[in-house]
């Protein structure tokens, strides 16, 4: 090898490794803050890495770089894109009054229901000074009224479960717009994990899924 | 079998207008010495502060749930043998098997009716 292939060569070698080293030292020096989800830094690392990409280039290192500005401009227009959404009016605005709604049928239930069983209680309390099959009939009649305002109960825990579901959407979202940075949003709420309910609290079951009376007492006889 | 109809009964229930439906439907089978707590914390204390014959509780509530109250009543020297009946709507097999392991002397899913209330109770304490 002549003297000036020998430069040549040393150059070309110079010029392929120099853009992994200063990677390198720029990872290491970011280590402690940076993440895969951060953008920012991300896009710092690879202008670093640009900024250094000085002579010729090789086809795999041209096709490379035109992939990375190809990312880059796919990341700059989901961006920008979900700010023309205004996502956050999601998690500022339309969740918080959806769940509200929900508060006010649960509120409005329990009123309506106090009223019903507060008629069945005066009900009650007439059949007690009558005598015969009246009195039978009557006690029977607000028996069932009694069974049937326990649906307040049971909606209530179902609105529950569609609020707490309501409250995770919320938090995914706030966690989405973080992570690139499209006005990142202060979720409303922390939503219930299943470790703070005990893992057992898993709400009414649709009808078509839950277990009936009769089922259960056949678990519970298993045991005996 | 002679059910002695003056025991108290504690309901135990974090929903107000459920601890009323309960109450009055006791009233109707001649239960009338009910006196109500709205989680497990509050029905502890009412339990070891009293004298109890049934208990009948709800399961999802805070700070102390149905489970746990069960777990401490059973836990209990003097509580131990008290009468348990879980009302719930967690009626996935887990919780129920969850409830037997914990001491559950029955279990009862909501929506119940009457009847329901009526037969475990008697089938509870003619065990008693």
């Amino acid at each position: 090898m002549s003297e000036g292939q020998g430069a040549r060569a040393a150059q070309m070698q110079i010029t392929q490794v120099r853009p992994h080293e200063i990677l390198r030292e720029h990872l290491q020096a970011r280590s402690a803050s940076l993440t895969l989800h951060d953008h920012a830094s991300m896009e710092a690392v690879v202008r670093a890495v640009f900024s250094t990409l000085h002579g010729d280039l090789t086809g795999n290192e041209t096709s490379l770089l035109a992939e990375v500005e190809e990312l880059g401009r796919t990341i700059a227009a989901a961006k920008a894109e979900i700010a023309a959404l205004r996502v956050d009016d999601i998690t500022d605005s339309h969740i918080p009054s959806a769940t509200d709604e929900l508060d006010a049928i649960v509120a409005h239930t329990a009123t309506a229901t106090n009223c019903i069983l507060e008629v069945c209680e005066t009900l009650d309390a007439i059949s007690a000074k009558m005598d015969g099959p009246d009195a039978v009939l009557m006690i029977d009649a607000t028996s069932r009224i009694y069974e049937a305002c326990s649906f307040q109960d049971i909606t209530g825990q179902r609105i529950n479960k569609v609020v707490m579901t309501l409250k995770t959407i919320d938090d995914k979202i706030a966690h989405i717009l973080n992570t690139f940075s499209v006005v990142p949003p202060e979720p409303f709420s922390e939503a219930a994990s299943d470790s703070d309910t005990g893992g057992l609290l898993n709400g009414p079951q649709l009808p078509m899924v839950a277990m009936g009376q009769s089922e259960i007492d056949k678990l519970l006889a298993s045991f005996e | 079998m002679t059910i002695d109809k003056s025991m108290n009964i504690l309901i135990v229930d974090d929903y107000k207008t459920m601890l009323r439906i309960i109450r009055n439907l006791l009233k109707q089978i001649e239960f009338n010495n009910v006196e109500e707590a709205s989680d497990g914390t509050e029905a502890l204390m009412k339990l070891r502060g009293g004298q109890f014959g049934l208990v009948i509780s709800d399961w999802n509530m805070q700070p102390m749930t149905g489970l746990e109250l069960l777990q401490e009543v059973r836990a209990d020297t003097r509580l131990k043998h008290t009468p348990f009946i879980m009302i719930t709507a967690e009626s996935k097999a887990e919780n129920v098997i969850a409830a037997k392991q914990a001491g559950v002397s029955n279990y009862i899913v909501k929506p119940f009716n009457a009847e329901t209330l009526k037969e475990k109770i008697e089938k509870v304490l003619a065990h008693v």
